[in-house]
């Protein structure tokens, strides 16, 4: 018996551990190697971490992201330069989804960006921005950053800190147990939070499709916050094999997967992503060709599909027509735990990106019959308050 | 009756001309959460180390390899239901294919119980 679709992507580099480390397998984590970090796939099986997410709360160790701090003259300037956001309209202690785009309008990264407020705890000096980018892309969007940014901008890798994720519906009452004040955050909120003396920066967001957050912690206070959390009854650790399966339900791309640098915005179907008024105004890598897809649509498009029968299809399977040609092709696919069936992502031509539309995807030889679905799979339950993004 | 193994985690059960394979208890562990069993049709010949089943698991396919030549005689159709059955049971109602043995003597190259737990620890 041999894996013939390897789970993880093996970094030929030197695999390091994060601060957590002992701890997760001293709670019975299974690790691999993802990202260049050891990292725990799974505790007691993705099955029943899956759905302890999707009806408590879970815990997630995602310290191998990057978390950068950006900051100096013009900061809001350089980084409208670089991104599809709107930095500017961006308040205090709100947060945004955003994407490193290439010149040409490809996906380098997909991210994370907050400004910081006055006194924050991850600096000195005002107007700053917190940025949260991919753990396995991290050091290629430093440089990129570097190389764009104006020298007088301080580029910082928060490397002292790691970064944990508490997801699920119960996640809100435990972290305001431990840190109260934390439930008046809304969705894409954020804010400077004391815990034991441990400056928290934390914000409500996650990436499991579930009410949450993420909580960014000084790697010397990351353990005794992490058994704080776990000791707590609604609390179970949770492997990074959920969080993939969580996140495939939310329908949220994965970059290196459905998301990269020959994927654009629109064919990601992150027209979201792209500011009403950067929209309006371009002046962003690759605006011409982005919002020329996003006016006029682009040729490839981004859906969810529902397999039918039990087997899963996975990432690498082919979109084929009625002769067997290749069309397209799925990006993630696996088991949906809380749907009860294999669901995927499929790039597609973009006449057939319509819920209802019939699809044959082929799998090692094996044709299965899909259907394109609206995603998410599973419905988001953000908790918005407060202002309008 | 004797229970051989092979260093693929493959476990098959001898009883006269006919054999039940399946995979370890190790195997199923290592595999996490099944769910979904390809098991060979009725009349298909399978050769010694040659692709006779694939595992889903929530996270990865996995080939299960025949440990002897031979011809299915029975597929487990129980794993069509309830895939479960291999992390519950994998040494017994979780079986995948039944054969009738093509080559005894391929039988002498495997493993016996104690070797297999031998060969494991060392993992």
């Amino acid at each position: 018996m041999t894996e013939t679709l390897a789970e993880d992507e093996l970094e030929p580099i030197e695999t390091l551990s994060l601060p957590l480390d002992a701890w997760h397998r001293a709670n019975g984590a299974r690790m691999v190697e993802f990202a260049g970090y050891h990292m725990p796939i799974q505790y007691e099986g993705i099955m029943a971490e899956h759905l302890w997410v999707r009806e408590a709360a879970g815990l997630f160790d995602v310290s191998h992201m990057g978390q950068l701090r950006i900051a100096g003259p013009n900061v809001v300037e350089a980084l409208e330069a670089l991104l599809p956001a709107d930095v500017a309209g961006l308040g205090e202690g709100r947060q945004r989804y955003s994407l490193l785009l290439a010149d040409d309008g490809g996906i380098l990264d997909d991210l994370m960006l907050a400004r910081l407020p006055a006194g924050d705890p991850l600096g000195e000096g005002e107007g700053a921005f917190y940025m949260v980018v991919n753990g396995a892309t991290k050091w290629d969007d430093m440089a990129h950053l570097r190389e764009r940014l104006d020298d007088a901008i301080t580029l910082n890798l928060l490397d002292e800190r790691a970064l944990l994720a508490l997801q699920g519906p119960k996640a809100v009452e435990v972290l305001d147990r431990l840190v109260p004040g934390v439930a008046a955050l809304g969705f894409m909120q954020a804010g400077a939070f004391d815990w034991n003396g441990a400056a928290l920066w934390i914000s409500r967001s996650g990436y499991t499709g579930e009410d949450g957050f993420e909580i960014s912690v000084p790697e010397d206070a990351v353990e005794a916050l992490a058994d704080a959390l776990v000791a707590e009854p609604e609390v179970k650790p949770i492997g990074l094999g959920a969080r993939d399966s969580l996140r495939l339900e939310a329908g949220l791309p994965l970059y290196g997967h459905d998301l990269t640098p020959e994927t654009t915005p629109v064919e990601a179907d992150l027209g979201f992503a792209l500011s009403k008024r950067r929209r309006d105004a371009g002046g962003f890598p690759g605006a011409e060709r982005v919002l020329g897809e996003h006016a006029g649509g682009s040729a490839m498009k981004r859906v969810g599909v529902i397999v039918e029968g039990r087997q899963p299809v996975r990432e690498g399977a082919l979109v084929v027509d009625g002769e067997g040609a290749p069309i397209g092709r799925v990006t993630s696919g696996g088991f949906a735990p809380s749907v009860g069936q294999p669901i995927a992502i499929a790039f597609v031509p973009a006449a057939l990106a319509v819920p209802g539309t019939d699809l044959t995807l082929l799998q090692r030889g094996k044709p299965h019959a899909a259907r394109v679905v609206p995603m998410p799979f599973v419905p988001h339950r953000y908790v918005r308050k407060g202002a309008p993004k | 009756m004797t229970r051989y193994f092979t260093d693929e985690h493959e476990w098959i059960e001898v009883e006269g001309d006919t054999a039940t394979v399946g995979i370890t208890d190790y195997a199923q562990a290592q595999l996490g959460d099944i769910v979904f069993v390809e098991v060979p049709e009725q009349g298909r010949d399978v050769a010694k180390g040659g692709e006779a089943a694939v595992v889903e698991s929530v996270k990865a396919a996995s080939d299960v390899y025949a440990p002897v030549t031979g011809t299915v005689v029975e597929g487990n159709a129980a794993l069509t239901d309830d895939p479960s059955l291999v992390n519950s049971d994998p040494e017994g109602a979780g079986w995948f294919f039944k054969l009738t043995l093509g080559d005894r003597g391929e039988l002498d190259g495997l493993m016996d119980e104690a070797a297999y737990k031998a060969f494991v620890a060392t993992l």
